[in-house]
């Protein structure tokens, strides 16, 4: 076997190949001597859920953007726990308590949005106007 | 000086240290009671009392500023912030800014049927980040204070959420002030990289030790591109007729002064500090200065639209403040300051006008709207002529005094061409605000816009910035002298500032230009 750079790569393009011929050959190989009978159902992309294909303006609920968002800021706070964590016992209490009001002004701001409806995902909510 | 994390975490934060950030304390805390006071109350009647809370806010961090001012000046927290002279101007700027907005709001949101307490809350966050900015020396601490900032005005210039112009005005904003911070960021990042330091008075010590790499010109150029952004001036200020048009007036009142003095700040900060190394910024901030006086004024002349002519007119004034930073700081930085004050006195009292006077939907907004306004509210019109004539640069008003001083400390540097550049534009400057007060006394409405008598809100607002308009202009010394004092704090201790002549600079610059690059 001749020892240059690409040559160290040869198992890695045998493999390629051999992946090919064989990815080919199902595929090739199912078409030839498969049934085929189609129905509307096999035929959707997706046996179930929404259909992916239709009008893109499609109106739909507001807070599906919202809950996205609440994610995202929650989930960036709650990942400054982790180096906190890490680094607690160099920081003693002065640490702990600033974590303390770290999640305090986080808690303001859940209580805001639980107040303003923003969870509440039920007919009654809707029904009064909230988001 | 906290070099290391261990070292932090020997120390732990002192008492003194929560007083050096006592405003933003204040701010945060009223911030948080109008949100949670605004989640549990009724949405139909809480406007009033939002308002009356968050006002007493502004006022409390008006009070924990003159605290502040008599407790000694110095470091907190590991020396990210700083509290001196310099930063307690500012943060007074803002708060007082802060306190009159508020004022001048109640009318607005119930003529325009906004029902959303947030408001109140999201100006005092603002006004958080922006006092932080004023007292940060520590480049990621600005970074974050001017984000807080940005975020809470993204979201309060679209607050006419029914009309189209304020959301296309929230959207603008929102992208290009994103960019416009990633630029600043990407500028710390490199300065980082040159000289392992976000400190700016590490960076100042690394960069006089000679040895200047061009990824330091490249940090300072960046983070100038971030700051001159949201100053308006020239050529980045594309985004700023459509934002003010669109946005709410009392807003537009807020983010044309409070920001703006807050970003002033960190630039004097940031250039002043890093002043002498780099003499680059002599010539960078000769162009844009000039770009910005002359753009903003030749553009507001075919204006018809008063609130598009004073964003073309606030363009205008950074670029007249911008003159004063190619100065000697000297006489530059109490001159950029005493600037900063007048025109946030006079630009919020004319925003406060137009909120006032456009009523349901900002609809009378156009110059024909002010026609013969003279006649029908005369009270209403001289308090606007005020504030036009202060803008103008007439004696007796602020803008006289603020121009005066940036004029003259730019020809003791012996930038006489920008001087001439800077006259010349504050003539032009002239005829369009002329423009307005003619049509308020001289022209016959078409069709007349009703004036609604003036509530005690937004007669308070128009009070205050009046007196201190006419104060700045005739009484301009203690002002100015308490400006005077953060000379000595820009300029770091026994660093002997030179007096030199620009051809002198420009040679300097030349010679280090051709170092970098052959570096």
């Amino acid at each position: 076997m001749p020892d240059n750079y690409f040559a160290r790569y040869l198992p890695l393009l045998i493999h390629l190949v051999i992946v090919g011929i064989v990815a080919c050959g199902m595929v090739l190989l199912s078409w030839l001597i498969g049934w085929r009978r189609p129905t509307r159902a096999k035929m959707a992309p997706y046996e179930c859920g929404m259909a992916p294909i239709g009008d893109a303006r499609e109106r739909f609920s507001v807070k599906f953007y919202l809950v996205a968002m609440l994610f995202i800021l929650f989930d960036v706070e709650a990942v400054f726990l982790y180096p906190w964590a890490i680094i607690l016992r160099d920081l003693k209490m002065f640490g702990f308590w600033e974590m303390i009001v770290y999640i305090d002004i986080v808690l303001v701001g859940f209580f805001y949005i639980w107040k303003k409806g923003v969870l509440d995902w039920g007919e009654a909510s809707m029904k009064r106007g909230g988001f | 000086m906290a070099t290391s994390l261990n070292d932090m975490m020997q120390t732990v934060p002192q008492w003194s240290d929560y007083i050096r950030i006592l405003p933003e304390i204040v701010l945060s805390l009223f911030g948080m009671a109008v949100m949670m006071l605004d989640a549990v109350m009724d949405e139909s009647k809480s406007q009033k009392a939002l308002g009356a809370v968050a006002l007493i806010g502004a006022f409390g961090a008006i009070g924990a500023t003159l605290y502040q001012a008599q407790y000694p000046f110095g470091y907190g927290f590991w020396e990210m912030v700083r509290v001196d002279a310099f930063s307690i101007f500012f943060h007074f700027i803002v708060a007082a800014v802060t306190a009159v907005v508020i004022l001048a709001s109640f009318e607005y949101m119930e003529v325009q049927r906004i029902r959303a307490g947030e408001y109140y809350g999201l100006i005092l966050f603002g006004a958080v980040g922006m006092s932080l900015m004023s007292s940060a020396v520590e480049l990621v601490l600005i970074f974050i204070a001017l984000e807080i900032s940005s975020i809470a005005t993204y979201i309060l210039a679209g607050f006419r959420r029914r009309s189209a112009t304020s959301s296309e005005s929230s959207l603008k904003y929102f992208l290009l002030g994103s960019f416009a911070t990633a630029f600043f960021l990407y500028g710390v990042a490199l300065m980082f990289g040159a000289t392992g330091s976000t400190s700016i008075f590490a960076i100042s010590r690394s960069l006089e030790s000679g040895n200047i790499s061009l990824l330091a010109y490249a940090g300072l150029a960046f983070m100038f591109v971030g700051l001159g952004f949201k100053v308006a001036a020239a050529p980045f200020h594309v985004w700023t007729p459509d934002v003010y048009e669109g946005a709410p007036s009392p807003v537009v009142a807020f983010m044309s002064t409070a920001p703006k003095a807050a970003v002033f700040a960190v630039l004097l900060r940031v250039i002043f500090e890093i002043n002498s190394p780099v003499p680059t910024r002599m010539w960078l901030i000769w162009i844009v200065a000039a770009l910005s006086m002359t753009i903003g004024n030749i553009a507001a002349l075919v204006q018809n639209n008063v609130k598009r002519l004073l964003a073309y007119s606030s363009i205008a004034h950074a670029g007249y403040i911008l003159v004063a930073f190619a100065a000697l700081p000297s006489s530059g930085i109490p001159a950029a300051m005493f600037y900063t004050a007048a025109y946030a006195a006079m630009n919020v009292g004319a925003f406060a006008v137009i909120s006032h006077f456009g009523g349901e939907g900002e609809r009378y907004v156009t110059m024909e709207d002010y026609a013969g306004l003279g006649k029908r509210s005369p009270l209403l019109a001289v308090t606007l002529t005020i504030f036009l004539l202060s803008l103008i640069g007439i004696p007796a008003t602020g803008g006289f005094f603020a121009k005066f001083y940036v004029f003259s400390a730019a020809l003791q540097a012996n930038l006489v061409g920008l001087v001439i550049i800077g006259v010349l534009n504050s003539a032009i400057g002239a005829y369009y605000y002329l423009r307005i007060i003619v049509a308020m006394y001289m022209h016959e409405p078409k069709q007349e816009a009703p004036v609604a008598p003036i509530p005690m809100g937004a007669g308070l607002a128009l009070a205050i910035s009046v007196v201190v308009t006419i104060y700045l202009g005739v009484i301009p010394g203690r002002v100015l002298n308490y400006a005077q004092q953060s000379v000595s704090e820009l300029t770091p201790v026994g660093q002997v500032v030179s007096l030199q002549a620009p051809h002198a600079v420009e040679a300097r610059m030349a010679t280090n230009v051709k170092k970098a690059l052959a570096h």
